[in-house]
Parts: structure tokens; sequence; C-alpha cells
């Protein structure tokens, strides 16, 4: 009997297929790995370096609802680290108990930012602290009733001392100890970290699936790119509205207008609901919402941005992908407030 | 005619030394970081990327938008006036480099 018409033949043809097919499964989205290594340390800028003093000084100022006019807010109150640093509201609270127009976003990572808010309209997390506290819609504290507020207590003074020698308790030392503590806040080492690292049985198969997805047929790696899964950059996904976002401060520019900064995902299963109106109340939901290719067509919606034909499996396979960026961070220790 | 005479070595001598600088756009960063050039020269940006961009500037007297760029193609602007200004690109804010004319 030949080999022909052995039946051994099919076996043969078998194995063949499972040799040439199974390395390459193996390695499902081995070429994007090296796209998404973390960092090995925090950047700060030279106008205002790292020290434990600054870090503590700002994480005391964060936590102190008397960084408002109603003594009952503090930045924590918003960006809360029990919400993965947001408030788990489709949209803020703010002075008065009044509703605010965005969701709060999560402080988390942006030591590697660039511009600041939904819309960027700051350059820095330095010029960005004081915006919410002076804000009336949010803290509604001015800021010279809030330096005069806290000169006030000697634990204040001594902490500033520490920090910024010779500089005093200013506008500007504030704003920089809020922005030191704000960088110190980094999402810790996911599942999906330790698989970058070559531990293939960090994250399940399905979730590999869903990163060969979110590099390829989804799409979502276009914006969410990087070991932070965003590329800063601001995008009009075709959600319903009339907030302009980034419109709102460059109305010339066709691109920004109902565009909103691409937001980390790291730990964005602990940060439901989603978008900057808190319109999408699940991740099953966000996937849902891409997948029809958003709910508006527009001049300004991103070429990005269309039906993606995703099966059911293969929306399960993104969500199991995206929940492995989910770390397990120790819990933020809260100092003594100055009295 | 004898002023038009006296003057054409002038103008040709302007024109002819008005250069073009070519900047691409790739992996969501220009080629260059800063740039200087002489009034009068062309800044084009040509788009090697797989995504749009939006150069811009908002800085008088170099305020100007390039509007949206597919990838591909190639967007202009001419630099008359002497400054120095941050261009962006409006989608990608980490995309930036500095121009100054002198």
């Amino acid at each position: 009997m030949s080999f022909a018409e052995s039946p051994n033949r099919i076996l043969y043809f078998c194995s063949m297929v499972f040799l040439l097919v199974s390395p390459n499964a193996l390695k499902a989205g081995a070429k994007y790995k090296d796209l998404y290594k973390r960092p090995t340390q925090i950047p700060y800028p030279a106008s205002n370096t790292y020290s434990d003093a600054r870090m503590i000084l700002g994480r005391t100022l964060f936590f102190d609802p008397r960084l408002s006019g109603s003594n009952w807010i503090s930045c924590a109150t918003c960006h809360n680290p029990a919400f993965s640093w947001g408030d788990g509201l489709a949209k803020g609270i703010g002075h008065g108990m009044k509703e605010l127009n965005r969701r709060t976003p999560t402080i988390l990572n942006l030591a590697w930012g660039e511009l600041m808010f939904w819309d960027g309209r700051t350059e820095s997390l330095e010029e960005q602290a004081l915006g919410p506290v002076a804000s009336t819609g949010e803290m509604n504290l001015p800021i010279d009733q809030l330096l005069a507020k806290i000169s006030k207590f000697e634990g204040y003074q001594v902490l500033f001392k520490g920090a910024y020698p010779e500089e005093g308790i200013t506008k500007d030392t504030v704003s920089k100890a809020i922005a030191t503590f704000e960088r110190s806040v980094v999402s810790g080492k996911a599942p999906f970290d330790r698989w970058i690292e070559g531990d293939e049985t960090a994250i399940s198969e399905k979730a590999k699936h869903g990163f060969t997805l979110f590099n390829e047929k989804a799409l979502c790696s276009q914006c969410h790119s990087g070991w932070r899964f965003t590329d800063e950059g601001f995008y009009d996904i075709g959600l319903v509205g009339d907030d302009k976002g980034r419109g709102k401060i460059l109305p010339d520019i066709e691109t920004l207008q109902y565009a909103f900064k691409t937001p980390t995902l790291r730990n964005v299963d602990h940060r439901a609901p989603y978008m900057h109106n808190g319109s999408e109340a699940s991740l099953k939901k966000v996937v849902d919402f891409y997948n029809k290719g958003g709910d508006v067509s527009r001049g300004s919606k991103s070429e990005h941005i269309k039906a993606l034909m995703l099966s059911d499996e293969e929306k399960n396979a993104l969500i199991a992908f995206l929940k492995t960026l989910t770390s397990n961070d120790a819990a933020t220790p809260v100092t003594m407030l100055p009295r | 005619m004898k002023r038009l005479f006296l003057i054409l070595p002038f103008i040709i001598t302007q024109f002819a030394s008005a250069k073009d600088h070519t900047i691409t756009q790739k992996g969501k960063a220009f080629s260059e970081s800063e740039i200087t050039l002489a009034p009068g020269d062309n800044l084009i940006f040509k788009n090697d990327d797989d995504t749009s961009h939006n150069v811009f500037s908002s800085v008088e007297p170099m305020k100007f938008n390039l509007g949206i760029q597919k990838p591909g193609s190639e967007a202009a602007h001419k630099f008359d006036s002497a400054g120095v200004a941050e261009l962006r690109c409006a989608i990608h804010p980490k995309m930036k480099i500095k121009v100054t004319v002198k």
C-alpha cells in the first residue's frame, strides 16, 4: 500500500498543519508585546523634582477637604483611590451637591500625560491642580482664601518648609506639591504585564485572543496605545451630546469638535461607567458602542470609529483582555491632617 | 525702467533663497523636534503614518491650521515672519516641533 493510499496520510497531514499553525497560535499578539512594556521610572519635570517631603505634602493637600469653600470636598472626594481615583459616577458632583457636566477622570498614570482635563485645557499637572479648587461649580474656594486658610496651620507651615524651603506657601508651591503627589499615583503590575514579561500562564488564551483583536480587527490600539493604553490624543468617537470637548477650546479646528482626551485603560475594570459623560454603564456596553461605529455620524468623527463586525466570542475575548489590565495595588496611606 | 533693472536682482535673490523643508509624521511623531527657517521658507508636512494628523499653531503671528491630513498626503505652510512657535498635531498633542524663523 502506498502512502497516498495509507490511512496514516490523514494523521500525517493533520500533524503537519498542527506544527505549522501552533507556533503562531502560541505567539498570538507576540509582535505587539514590545509596544506595551512598562517604563522603569516615573518622570518628574526639572522645575518640580521629586522628594518624599513634596509627595507627602501633596498627598496631605489632596485629601484635605478644607481646600473647598464648604470644607467638605477634597480632591480625593472625586478622585477617590477606592474607585480607581475616580468617583464611580456618570457625572461628578460639585459644590452644593450639584451635578457637573462630565465624568470625573482618573488621575492614574498622569505623570506621563500631556494635556490635562477631558478637553486638554491645561498643559501640566501643576497648571491643572488648582483649577477645580477655584472653580465655583467644583470646590468653590478662591485661591487667596485657600492660601490664607492653610497658612494658619503650623502643620502645613512645617510641611511646606520641608518640601519647598524658602518658597513659602504660595499658589505655586501648592500646585507643585499636589502635582508631585499625583505623579506618584501609578497603576501597578497587572497580569497583562507579567505576560508581556514572558509568563505565558499570566493571562488566558481568550485574553490573548482579545489582545490580538485589540491591536487588529477592533482598532482599539489606534487610540489606546502604549503601556498606559492611551496616546493622549483627542478624538470624536461619535457620542451623543452637545459638549464639544476640546472643540470649545479650539473652535477653529474641525477635527477637535466633540473630541475628548483618550483615557488610560489601566484598571479600567474598576472605573465604570465609561466615556466623558458616563453614558456606557459597562465594558460590554463600551464594546457594543464601538462595534456599531458610535451613535452619531458627523464631519469631526474619527476615521478609526467604524462598524467592526465583531462576533459575540470576539467581544468576550476583548473584555477578557481588558480585565487583565487590573493590578492589585496597595492601599494609599492617608496622613493626619494639620489642625 | 531703470529702477526696475536696479531692483530686479534683489527680487530674484529673494525668490531664489526661499527653501522647502520637509518634516515627516510617523508613529505619531514628527521627524524633528525643532527646525530653524528663514522668512519665506516653506515647511512641508508629509504624513507617512497610518493615521491622520492636523498640524496647527495658535501663536501669532505664526497662527495657522493645516486641517486634517490623511495618511500619504502632504500639507505645507509658508513662514513669512520672524518668530518662534511650537507647532503641534491637534489630534496627538505629544507631537510637537519648535519652529524658529530668523
